[in-house]
């Protein structure tokens, strides 16, 4: 049981649980708040209650299907993880994914991050007391999932992108639901900013609150927005570019204050860049071409082959039965989540099933954060840190 | 794969060889990734040296991961994953613990953000850190008995 010491005697602190059931905790979290008074004296994070075994079962699985278990991690970001577990695998496999398959993937990646960031802000907004901030978020959010279920007939748990490309092609009248998505979003951003940017109460709640230097943040190993509003300028979509980003022309916003109410600023930014890159991801794919590489024993083959060739039908019986062996090796691949480095690491045996997956989740590894940023503030400061840290129990427990 | 290739890396090979010969036990280039295997005993001061060495300057963590290679001996391999966020650069640690002497030597002292990190190798795999300052359970339930991410532990558990 995690437990914490606490002063007795004349200074007398109080420890209160907050979580694993609360409503501000974002998830099953347990926080250990150790109480002066309204005062934080310590806060020690409990995890492990949603904890399902998901790297245990990938070793079971083939490599295929392992696939719909990353969507189930970091559930805001079922994209990402396909995307990050995907890339880990073609690593292996030394697979090239064509160019247009790429920017599907760009696209749907960057949709799926503004989704993540919508509902970091309407939830960060209703633990500072902004209620109708939540509902405007999620009124966007639906019109992201209305076009994942356009794509692949599910508004989350997509499992949209498999080893080698993409599931399907895009749907039809699918530019003309993005387009209208892309003009529609810029305006609700600015309504966002004008409830809560220049906001007395949002910048009472939210400055000067959950400071951490940046030597802090990178000796906690701490990535994404939280890195980037404390001035470091680290994004793999920059540093170690993947999936063709280096075609894109985007900027990576930054600040340096470092406390809730840069993280905010720099993941609004964000918003609007990934609404950039979606236009330009929407520019670049061609209405025809392929979806996924030429690979065969490796990715399978279209429907309508396998019902009329006979070594069609064959490939796709031993990749859905036995799967394919990537030959032995370890790959590691990191792409940039909504959360900050979202790493994939594989080892394989050389046997369909592979031998270790492990996901280097930010969300687990930024957490490691709140005791020190909590530290010393009051308990409603405490709220504010859990939410700016912008954690998915998902995927810090896997 | 559009990813970076290392092209720096021999450079990093070089700078830990001239640090000491002895903690460059093998290099292993494989798609584009360096993994350099450190001998157990040697990898807390590489891991400093790769940190406080200005030319290497790998500042963050990004990762530690054990693989079980059960049967094959010594039995846990541990991952450490580095970035140098100014040089734009990625490593590999790797050194490996046998199953009868499952300890190694905790990296927090050097990245307090391997804290969380050793802490879940220690609770899948049960291996112990010395060093560590807080080494206990992190996912299980404390009361948990066994390593469940060993390779003879069964993917659906012990009744």
């Amino acid at each position: 049981m995690t437990t914490v010491e606490t002063a007795v005697g004349a200074t007398k602190t109080m420890v209160l649980n907050m979580g694993p059931q609360h409503p501000s905790t974002h998830g099953v979290l347990r926080v250990l708040l150790e109480l002066d008074g309204e005062n934080v004296v310590s806060a020690v994070p409990d995890i492990g209650y949603l904890h399902t075994g998901i790297e245990k079962s990938c070793e079971d699985k083939t490599y295929s299907q392992v696939i719909t278990l990353t969507d189930r991690m970091d559930y805001l970001n079922p994209l990402g993880n396909n995307l990050v577990y995907c890339l880990a695998v073609e690593k292996l496999l030394g697979l090239e994914v064509p160019k247009r398959a790429q920017y599907i993937r760009v696209m749907l990646v960057e949709l799926q991050r503004i989704s993540s960031h919508l509902v970091w802000l309407g939830t960060h907004a209703i633990d500072m007391g902004a209620m109708s901030v939540l509902l405007y978020c999620f009124r966007e959010r639906e019109e992201i999932l209305k076009i994942f279920e356009r794509f692949s007939g599910q508004r989350m748990m997509t499992s949209f992108i498999r080893i080698g490309g993409v599931a399907l092609q895009p749907p039809a009248g699918w530019r003309a639901q993005v387009k209208r998505f892309l003009d529609m979003m810029p305006a609700r951003i600015d309504e966002y900013e004008n409830l809560l940017t220049e906001n007395r109460i949002w910048q009472g709640r939210l400055k000067g609150v959950g400071y951490l230097s940046p030597e802090t943040l990178v000796a906690l190993s701490t990535t994404g927005p939280g890195l980037r509003a404390a001035g470091i300028a680290y994004d793999n979509r920059k540093a170690f570019p993947y999936s063709s980003y280096e075609e894109f022309d985007f900027n990576v916003p930054m600040r340096t204050e470092s406390d809730c109410y840069a993280r905010y600023l720099v993941r609004v930014a964000e918003m609007r860049e990934s609404l950039k890159i979606i236009r330009q991801a929407m520019d670049k794919i061609t209405d025809d071409g392929p979806i996924k590489a030429e690979a065969p024993g490796i990715v399978p083959p279209q429907r309508e082959k396998m019902k009329t060739e006979m070594e069609a039908l064959i490939y796709h019986f031993k990749i859905f039965t036995e799967g394919f062996s990537p030959p032995p090796g370890e790959a590691f691949v990191a792409v940039e989540s909504p959360r900050g480095e979202l790493g994939c690491f594989i080892a394989s045996d050389g046997s369909p099933k592979p031998l270790r997956v492990h996901f280097r989740s930010p969300s687990f590894i930024n957490l490691q954060a709140l005791p020190k940023m909590a530290k010393g503030q009051l308990i409603a400061d405490t709220v504010a840190c859990i939410g700016t840290i912008d954690i998915v129990l998902g995927e810090v427990d896997r | 794969m559009t990813q970076l290739a290392n092209t720096n890396a021999n450079a990093v090979v070089e700078r830990l060889r001239a640090w000491n010969p002895q903690a460059v036990a093998e290099v292993v280039e494989y798609r584009g990734e360096t993994t350099i295997v450190v001998p157990r005993e040697l990898l807390r001061a590489a891991a400093q040296q790769c940190k406080e060495n200005r030319a290497l300057d790998f500042n963050l963590l990004s990762d530690v991961t054990c693989v079980d290679r059960f049967p094959v001996e010594p039995r846990f391999e541990l991952n450490y994953q580095l970035v140098s966020i100014t040089r734009r650069e990625r490593i590999r640690l790797r050194t490996s613990v046998s199953a009868q002497h499952p300890v190694m030597d905790s990296v927090v002292p050097v990245w307090p953000g391997a804290d969380w990190l050793e802490r879940e190798v220690f609770d899948l795999f049960g291996i112990r850190f010395d060093g560590h300052p807080d080494l206990r359970r992190i996912l299980l339930p404390d009361g948990f008995e066994g390593a469940p991410l060993r390779r003879d532990f069964p993917v659906e558990g012990k009744r």
